[in-house]
């Protein structure tokens, strides 16, 4: 059995107001960042998880991902996987 | 008839809305804790309004995969009436049982007054006692109300009439102004707003007690249906 570092990103979709990215680039061009645009809010997770092989791993982190650390109605997600060496 | 009020850790509009139903229809309510996997002996189901599992992950996330919520699951499949108030509406979209998702209010403003609704369908089991486009007074309270679903979904609402309530003016950018949507079968109905806020004279409004009182008649009906038939 291998155990695998995971770190998850979940943010809205690009069809999605995001209120919060909004208003911190209204802050950053207030600060004279004129050139900050497109700015998104998400969320970080990070875990491990055990398989027997990555393609195990990655498959279970992905239906982690589909049913419970993103809701696909709005948001979307990417992961990085890599194997922990002891 | 009897109802079943769901209680969630972190739910703080069970008794609330429990009062609510005793007082406008005399029936018996049972607040029900969260880890029930029954709840076939109950007529209707209210998943009331509150912070479930402290809105951890994202709002309504983590109450869906509690045991009442399969039951109550269950018991939508089997016709039962399933009324999600504000966070309740909110897990029953995680849930699924209801299309779309209840995102940041627009604004980013906790948003806690009196709002006018206005009746897009009074045909439901819910809404049957209200007038089709009648404006209603009644309380909202969320920072993440703001209903999202994607064109398609939007548009199937409005045809099939499975929006039940609009905001007059939108207090947190809903998408079509949307405050109230039903499920398929019309047994299922998630909003917002907090009818139970609404059902005394010094509460500013009365006007949440005809919805209580539209599920009441409903099941009664159905019940003396199903007597008359036995």
């Amino acid at each position: 059995m291998k155990t695998f570092d995971v770190e998850v990103r979940v943010w809205l979709k690009p069809s999605v107001f995001d209120p919060q990215g909004h208003a911190v680039e209204q802050a950053l061009h207030t600060l004279g960042f004129d050139g900050a645009q497109n700015v998104r809010i998400g969320k970080y997770m990070h875990l491990t998880v055990t398989g027997e092989t990555e393609a195990e791993a990655r498959k279970s982190v992905e239906q982690m991902c589909e049913r419970v650390l993103s809701n696909p109605v709005m948001e979307t997600y990417a992961y990085e996987l890599k194997e922990t060496v002891v | 008839m009897k109802w079943a009020v769901v209680v969630f850790p972190g739910s703080n509009c069970d008794e609330d809305a429990a009062q609510a139903v005793r007082e406008t229809t005399g029936d018996v309510v049972d607040l029900v804790w969260h880890d029930a996997t029954d709840l076939s002996e109950y007529d209707a189901i209210i998943l009331p309004g509150g912070f479930s599992y402290g809105d951890y992950l994202r709002s309504g996330a983590i109450a869906r995969f509690s045991p009442a919520v399969e039951a109550v699951r269950r018991e939508a499949g089997a016709g039962k009436l399933v009324l999600g108030i504000c966070n309740g509406f909110q897990v029953l979209t995680e849930s699924h049982l209801l299309p779309g998702a209840l995102l940041r209010n627009n604004h980013l403003q906790f948003r806690c007054e009196m709002v006018e609704l206005v009746v897009d369908n009074n045909t439901s089991p819910f809404t049957r006692a209200y007038q089709l486009g009648e404006r209603i007074q009644i309380p909202i309270a969320h920072g993440e109300g703001r209903f999202h679903a994607d064109p398609e979904t939007v548009e199937d609402l409005r045809k099939r009439g499975r929006i039940a309530f609009r905001y007059a003016h939108s207090p947190n950018g809903s998408v079509a102004d949307i405050a109230g949507i039903l499920g398929e079968g019309g047994n299922v109905l998630g909003l917002m707003p907090h009818p139970e806020r609404a059902i005394v004279d010094w509460m500013g409004s009365v006007d949440g007690r005809r919805l209580f009182q539209s599920m009441h008649q409903y099941v009664e009906e159905g019940l003396a249906d199903a007597r008359a038939n036995a």
